[in-house]
């Protein structure tokens, strides 16, 4: 998309960005139907920085992060331009896609139990990770293993080392698949919901612990969410999606504090927060467009509480840059 | 249907309790080894009371495995427990009428329940109009009858009767389905709706609506809530009285603001910080807490919290700590806030 190309240089922008997705689309195509998931998303992310990408079911979020690790089904086409460090994501053929997948990006998940490979211990899937993208030997991949597992705060690590992984509580599962995903210190991790099917005691863990492990390790990560709470606690900046685009993005605290799309301000209105008890909550009308077409205008029109006759017909719309460093899809929001 | 109707049907008057619920327990053996022995025991729900006034919404929180949902299924009586009494306005439930209880049918028709997954409880190969029929022609409602309120029905959680009353389920969204839910859930006109996380499935934005209509629901036709959920700021925003359970016990229970703003047990305290502040200025550095709730088999002596506590006695390990008045109703269950337990910080709590 033009628009991009023509965004101010930054800082950040002016050494090659850990992450450059352009006008990324993926389609679903089945014979019954065909669904426009990602529909044009732009998104770029320095080396130590975290986005989290904020959105709905259906929002195209968890897309968007597997088209960046082309881990979609045959069936998803995939367009735009994909690069991390540098690297040509889309051109990658299978063998180089499986040495960049664990050495440069590395993924969690929102259910470990899925993620670890239930008839191996945590150590040998770990071990095994090493030996196989840095061929250490059997003993030092067992180091690094242990190693790690410390890294994670596993207590009595040693001992975890051959325990399976239907033998930890879900937090420590999720620590340990953190364990693997870091294994070959990657550049980037993205991270899929991870601490959503976790208590409220251990999700604040989790989160901690890997806004710790950025910071030590100075990853850049993209974190997937539906919580604005997670977002406050671990982003640096945050995009919101909504039918497959991007339709704001901006620093988390300028974004929790005064969003300028009406999508992300009904969001913040809609989520239950303490000291709203007797106040009756305020609420998003209707649901998410049907992506059976790729959306040409505003998607959010239909359910905009602001809308007027400019929305239906600006395509895109085109994104405004009111300040520095944030950007809405909205036309009443002023700015080039 | 209406609020005269349902004050009609109240027999115990306005300062009975709705439902009395006194030491509920519930423990599930796990058998094992050549001869099937019992192996291990979990404790889901250990010695649990509670009172639901009438008009009320109690709130249950609590983490996974502290047994609030099994709660939710023992006062529902979708299973027996195995100790424990269930009194429903003066009424003790599942004894016979002669001698001044409630039948089981009967208690059913009056308590209803709302599940999580809207999906799986409803009946796929039923249009949802036939699915909220289904309960008041089980309890002798004529077909025309029954089908007529459950259009009423559709019509008072939002669902245009004309557009949606022959769909399946399989056609409707997450939050339409919990809807019908709710509607099926209010067929019999029930006096006491148990809501088990019953928007934790849903889309925040789909969330507001469903808690705004349980809001309307209830003045509307005079019900009683219990809501359950781990979602803290949902419970706050809903319940009159919070309680808090952990590993199948109640730590601490009391008034929403009395929990929110005064909480006494460090279970309750923790989970409150737990929550993510919602503003990146205010992040935390160190988790309130450590390691996971541990498993309701064997659950730890003395105070269940006790290993995870900040403030763990040698006291706490000998005795099980004894629900403490600190006034409006408000108890917590930890010898810190019971004057004279044995703890160093004894009685620094109490009002």
């Amino acid at each position: 998309m033009s628009e991009v190309l023509d965004r101010p240089t930054t800082e950040k922008a002016a050494t090659v960005p850990l992450v450059r997705m352009r006008d990324v689309a993926v389609r679903f195509v089945t014979r019954d139907r065909t669904v426009h998931a990602v529909n044009g998303v732009d998104v770029d992310l320095a080396s130590g920085e975290v986005l989290c990408i904020l959105g709905e079911s259906g929002s195209g979020k968890s897309v968007t992060m597997r088209a960046l690790m082309r881990l979609l089904p045959k069936f998803a086409k995939v367009s735009g331009r994909i690069e991390v460090a540098g690297r040509d994501v889309v051109a990658m053929d299978e063998g180089t896609l499986q040495d960049f997948r664990g050495s440069d990006v590395a993924m969690i998940f929102q259910e470990p139990m899925t993620a670890l490979d239930p008839v191996f211990t945590i150590g040998q899937q770990i071990a095994e990770t090493v030996r196989r993208h840095e061929g250490l030997s059997r003993s030092a991949a067992d180091a690094r293993a242990l190693e790690l597992l410390e890294l994670v705060q596993i207590p009595s690590a040693k001992r975890r080392l051959a325990a399976y992984p239907h033998e930890l509580s879900g937090g420590l599962r999720q620590r340990a698949m953190i364990a693997v995903a870091l294994a070959c210190r990657p550049k980037l991790l993205l991270a899929d919901e991870p601490t959503t099917a976790l208590d409220a005691t251990v999700q604040i863990q989790v989160l901690l612990l890997l806004r710790r492990l950025q910071e030590q390790l100075g990853m850049g990560v993209i974190f997937v969410t539906h919580d604005l709470g997670v977002a406050g606690e671990i982003a640096d900046r945050v995009a919101v999606m909504y039918a497959g685009k991007v339709v704001e993005e901006g620093p988390v605290q300028a974004m929790l504090r005064g969003p300028l799309h009406p999508y992300p301000r009904g969001l913040l209105g809609a989520t239950v927060q303490p000291g709203m008890r007797g106040k009756r909550l305020t609420t998003i009308p209707g649901a998410p467009p049907s992506l059976d077409a790729a959306p040409t205008t505003c998607p959010f029109a239909p359910r905009c509480p602001e809308v007027e006759p400019a929305c239906t017909v600006e395509l895109g719309p085109r994104p405004r840059r009111p300040v520095p460093g944030r950007m809405a899809r909205c036309v009443h929001v002023a700015g080039g | 249907m209406s609020i005269a109707q349902s004050a009609a049907m109240d027999r115990g008057g306005p300062a009975q309790p709705l439902l009395l619920v006194q030491d509920l327990q519930k423990h599930f053996p796990i058998r094992g080894g050549l001869f099937g022995a019992t192996v291990a025991t979990v404790r889901a729900v250990d010695g649990v009371s509670f009172s639901v006034l009438k008009g009320e919404t109690l709130g249950i929180v609590g983490e996974s495995g502290c047994g609030k949902s099994t709660t939710a299924r023992l006062v529902m009586r979708l299973m027996a427990p195995d100790a424990g009494s269930l009194i429903f306005d003066g009424e003790g439930v599942g004894q016979n009428a002669q001698t001044g209880g409630l039948p089981l049918k009967e208690y059913r028709r009056q308590v209803q329940m709302v599940f999580q997954d809207s999906y799986a409880s409803l009946n796929p190969r039923l249009p949802i109009e036939d699915s909220i029929a289904f309960a008041p022609k089980v309890h002798g409602v004529r077909d025309s009858e029954a089908r007529g309120r459950a259009r009423e029905l559709l019509a008072a959680v939002g669902l245009a009767p004309a557009t949606f009353a022959r769909r399946y389920p399989h056609e409707l969204s997450g939050g339409q389905r919990q809807r019908v839910n709710i509607a099926r859930a209010l067929a019999l006109q029930p006096r006491l709706v148990l809501l088990d996380e019953p928007v934790s499935a849903l889309d925040k934005s789909v969330e507001a609506q469903v808690l705004n209509l349980l809001v309307d629901l209830k003045e509307k036709f005079g019900l009683t809530y219990i809501f359950i959920s781990h979602d803290l700021n949902v419970v706050q925003y809903i319940s009159d009285r919070v309680m808090v359970m952990y590993l199948g016990e109640v730590a601490e229970m009391g008034p929403v603001d009395a929990i929110y703003d005064r909480p006494a047990h460090p279970y309750t305290q923790a989970l409150l910080a737990s929550r993510p502040a919602m503003d990146p200025g205010k992040r935390r550095e160190e988790p309130p807490l450590t390691g996971d709730p541990p498993n309701p088999i064997n659950p730890p002596s003395g105070c269940r919290f006790r290993t995870r506590c900040p403030h763990a006695e040698p006291v706490c390990a000998e005795r099980k700590p004894a629900a403490a008045a600190l006034g409006g109703g408000h108890l917590a269950a930890c010898h810190m806030a019971l004057p004279g337990s044995g703890h160093s910080q004894a009685g620094r709590l109490a009002a």
